[in-house]
Formats: structure tokens, sequence, C-alpha cells
């Protein structure tokens, strides 16, 4: 560990593309072996008569299967596993909210090289080992919790386990321990901002704060300016999915022209949603991932559902790593609200449990002072009764089975039968009024 | 001793109160009182009118959302203090109202509430002799 150098893993790091293009051929051959131990690749591989030896080249991967995120939940929960679940050490499940969860295993190793993604990406943005961080992430089950604790730990860092909300707990801490990097939601930070506010807290005067982590929820660039200005606090752009680890698969250098994702443990590409081609660097489709360190739960050509482009293979950062944009969205129906993700159909299974209300429903989702929100309207079918009261206390109740469900607060909002709009066809659900889509 | 009472479930916007009148206009529904409660989101509109079944069935078959509640209706002399009097002897009684309106007809006072405590304030009318309109009274108000 140089403390001088802007790299963390210089072997890795400044490799050439020639040389990445190397390296992940080994992997992707490595990767492959591991899968022929796992009966869902086994079969995949014979119908396609692929063999690891047919692999010469990364862009081989194209031989190989997809993998979605249907096919872990029909495995569920060890249908995945490349090893005996005695080798197994950790693991992390999704919320099952549109059918059986989904269960990703992690190896010793797994757990290790997922925290060395992470302390690179922290040194990368500008933190060494006497920084103080304090992870303002939900943790349990959601990986941004632990995945930024042990990362933050091996790059050596005093590392703070916040965890998500209390604020005024917060802002105690950062003033105590003299926090000099959180990771949060984006929101949360604006939100935190205020408190500060209200607290006569000068984040410039009163505290050491340099250097934000932000992601698990989409911004844009305006709100990452904004949150900069806000706190003169560099915000560098996070991107993870529970399927390849957690957080540290891709991370913005200090240049914030894009995020690096690690070409030595993860194939990238880009592919069109319909035709599932690849598409020219700088148009938009969906990430797909091949993961080529994991040992535990190795998958492959992995469908994020995440859209974005390719921004280019060299940076002034000195790095070659593939630099994507942002998330633009995301090819199926999910929301990802407040860090949360969220399908339509959980919302409808709430008001379908409702005899008081009709079938129709819009979710409208909305920034409001830098805080994003969920509208929910929905059709009475029947006008039930004559008394105010009993409207506003049926109103609470589906604000309270929704928030069971989806683990926020939305704004439902009752309306008469057949005012929302109907669509030809398949009914419009979901409008995303953020600011991050416009 | 009650009466049928028509509530509407209006979206608070331009135009909503217009499109279930037109209904009823269209259907020669006669009104003799309309209100609406109304809060931020949405509002109720109650209508006592002449013929308040088919009045119900009318708007139904517009796709319009209606409730039909009973409500008793007080006859009322028009002069001061006759509305405190009534309200009085119910508040005695322990008898909560839900809401309460009222309107002139024929040059009474009509009082118009619900409780959910029907039988009490059945019993309370009935022992005060307080007039009461009846649900076959509302047909020859067409």
């Amino acid at each position: 560990m140089n403390i001088d150098s802007p790299y963390l893993h210089p072997e890795y790091e400044t490799l050439s593309r020639e040389e990445i293009s190397k390296l992940q051929t080994e992997r992707l051959q490595e990767t492959v072996r591991r899968c022929a131990k796992v009966p869902f690749y086994e079969r995949k591989f014979r119908e396609m008569g692929i063999k690891a030896e047919d692999i010469t080249s990364p862009q081989d991967v194209r031989k190989l299967p997809f993998t979605t995120k249907q096919d872990l939940r029909d495995t569920y929960p060890f249908g995945l596993a490349a090893v005996p679940l005695t080798d197994c050490v950790r693991l992390h499940s999704s919320s099952g909210t549109t059918g059986n969860p989904t269960v990703i295993l992690h190896t010793k190793n797994d757990l290790d090289e997922w925290a060395n993604q992470v302390a690179r990406n922290l040194w990368m943005v500008g933190l060494r080992p006497d920084d103080v961080f304090q992870n303002s992430s939900g943790y349990g089950m959601f990986t941004g919790g632990l995945g930024f604790q042990y990362g933050a730990e091996r790059m050596g860092m005093l590392t703070v386990p916040a965890a998500a909300g209390n604020s005024l707990r917060q802002i105690k801490f950062i003033k105590d321990f003299g926090t000099t990097a959180i990771h949060a939601v984006p929101s949360y930070l604006t939100r935190l901002y205020e408190v500060m506010q209200e607290q006569g807290v000068d984040p410039r005067r009163d505290t050491k704060l340099r250097v934000f982590a932000i992601g698990a929820e989409p911004h844009s660039e305006e709100q990452r300016q904004r949150i900069e200005k806000m706190f003169g606090v560099k915000a560098y752009n996070s991107f993870g999915m529970s399927e390849m680890c957690g957080p540290g698969v891709g991370f913005e250098c200090q240049e914030q022209n894009g995020l690096h994702f690690w070409e030595d443990y993860y194939i990238v590409e880009i592919v069109n949603p319909e035709t599932l081609e690849p598409v020219p660097d700088g148009e938009i489709g969906e990430l797909v991932l091949t993961t080529l360190r994991r040992e535990a739960m190795p998958l492959i050509r992995y469908r994020t559902r995440d859209l974005t482009r390719v921004l280019g293979r060299t940076c002034p950062c000195g790095r070659n790593h593939i630099r994507l944009d942002r998330m633009r969205g995301r090819s199926d129906d999910m929301m990802v609200l407040r860090g949360v993700n969220i399908f339509p159909i959980q919302i409808e299974k709430i008001l379908m449990t409702f005899p008081e209300l009709a079938s129709n429903y819009l979710i409208t989702l909305t920034t409001d002072n830098d805080n994003d929100n969920m509208t929910v309207e929905v059709e009475l079918a029947e006008m039930f009764t004559d008394d105010y009261a009993r409207l506003q206390s049926l109103t609470k109740s589906i604000t309270r089975a929704l928030k069971d469900e989806i683990l926020l607060t939305p704004i439902v909002k009752l309306v008469p039968k057949g005012s929302l709009p109907v669509s030809e066809g398949k009914a419009v659900r979901v409008v995303d009024k953020r600011k991050v889509y416009q | 001793m009650t009466i049928h009472q028509l509530s509407v479930f209006l979206e608070n916007t331009t135009g909503t109160l217009v499109q279930v009148l037109r209904q009823l206009k269209k259907a020669n529904v006669q009104l003799v009182a309309i209100t609406i409660a109304d809060t931020a989101e949405y509002g109720i509109l109650r209508i006592v009118c002449a013929e308040p079944l088919r009045a119900c069935e009318v708007l139904k078959e517009a796709g319009i959302a209606v409730a039909i509640s009973d409500v008793f209706a007080l006859e009322l002399d028009n002069k001061p203090g006759c509305a405190s009097d009534v309200i009085d002897l119910f508040s005695q009684a322990g008898i909560s109202i839900a809401y309460v309106y009222t309107f002139l007809y024929g040059g009474k006072g009509i009082l118009v509430f619900r409780t959910d405590n029907t039988e009490l304030a059945r019993k309370t009318i009935a022992e005060n002799n307080l007039p009461f309109i009846a649900e076959d009274a509302l047909a020859q108000w067409k």
C-alpha cells in the first residue's frame, strides 16, 4: 500500500486494453469451468456444445447463454451454487417481492474480492487509511451496508456503521468522529443537509467532510452537482448490484466522467434488450455482466435490466477499464425509489385486496424538494359510504398495507371510477416525473 | 322516519359536478337539495331529490360512484332558535351527528342529518313528536 500512489491495485488498474483482454480470456475460461459444475449451466453448455477451450477472447462470451433474474428465482435458493454450501460463508437475499426471492452466495474468497473492489474504489476517489468513513446506508440484507463496511475496513479507514436514518445522530457522529467521507443514497444527503441547516450546522465550517459515495437510486448530474454545492463535498457515483456481489462493481474516478467498471472482475456487454445483439459504443442498451472471479455463484451474461452506454475505454486517470454512463432507466418495469426496488405488481397486489377499489390505478414518481415520492391514485369501485371519515380511514389502510409491502410510505389518492387514463392495450401504470429522467 | 340521500364521490376538479347534474337533468330528476363536503383531494356530493332510487340507477348506469344512505329530515318552523332546540334534544340524548345541512321548503326549514345511532334518534324524534319528512313525501316534491 503506497499512500502516494493514485492506485490501490496498480497491477490491475493500469492494465493496457491488450492486457485486460488477455486476463479476461483466462478468467472467462475459469468461470466456464466453474459453471460447468452447476447443473443449470452444464445443461445449457451441453445443448449449445460449448467447452471452456472454445473461449479464446473476451468476445467469445457471446457464445454463452444469458442468465436472467427469473433463472435466479427458478433455482431458489441454492440451485446456482458452484461450490458445496459448506464452502459458503455469506448469503444475501432480495426481498422476493415478485415471486421467489433471489439468493446470492459468497465464499470467503468472494467476500475478500468484493472488499478489494470497494477498497479500490474508495482509494480511487482520494480516500486514504487516515480518513473516517461513515456508512449511512441500510445494513442487513442490503449489500450497501456490509459491502462498504468491509471495503472501507480493507482499505484501512476508521469505519462507522452508522446505518440509515436518524439524522441528528448522523450529524453528531460526523462532528464528534471527524467523519471525512459518507456513503448514502443521494436523496438522503439532501435530507441530511436540511437537518444540518435546521440545527445551524455548516458542513464547510463545522465538519471535515470531503468525499461522498452515492448510488443505489437513480439521480441526475444536476442532483449530484447540487449535493456537491450544498456541502462543498465531492460526490462520486457508485454502481453495484447484489447479483454481482453488491457495491464496488463500477465507480467514478476523480475525473467524474462516467463509471469505471472493473474488467478484471467482470466482462461488460451492452446489448439491445429486444434483439440481445451488441450495440455500438455510445448507444444506449442493456448492461449485461459476466462475473470473472466469483466462486460460490458465478453468473454468465447476467441481464441487469439497467440501461446505459459505453463512454470510453481510456481515461486521463490512467485506468483503461471501460467507462459507462450513469444508469438511464430500466428495460423492465422495476422502479427504484430511495434505494428500494419496487415493481408495479407489488402495488397492484395490495390494491386488489381492497374490495372498495376498482382495478385501475396510476403510480406517479415525483421529486419534491429533492425528495423522491410516490403517489398512488386508485379508482373507487363503488361509493360505499356517505362519510368522509370512512374514505379517510380507507386511504389510511391502503397506505399502511402498501408501506408494509414496499417499505416506503406512498401518497394514496382515491379517485372516481373512470377518471384515470386508460391507454390502448397495456395500461400505463407508472409515470416517472423525477428530475433524473428529464 | 328516514329518507334516501344520494352520496356521490367527486374528484376535486372542474367539470365533475356538472357531469353528475347533467345525468340527473337528462333523466328529469327533480332536485330538492344538494351540498358538497370537500377535502383537498375529493368531494362528497350529497343529494336529496324526488325519486332517489331511480336517480341512483341513472347515476350508476352512467358509471358514477354513488351510494344511498338513510338520513333524517326534520321539519322546523322558520324561526330563530328552532335548529338549536332540536339539536339540543339529540345532544342531551347522547346522539352524535355525522353531518347536518338545512334547506327551506314550503316555508319550512328542513334539517337533514345522519347519525350512526339510528335507533336512539328514532326514539327521540317519536318521544318529542318532532315533525319529520317521510320517504313517500319525497315523491310529492316531483
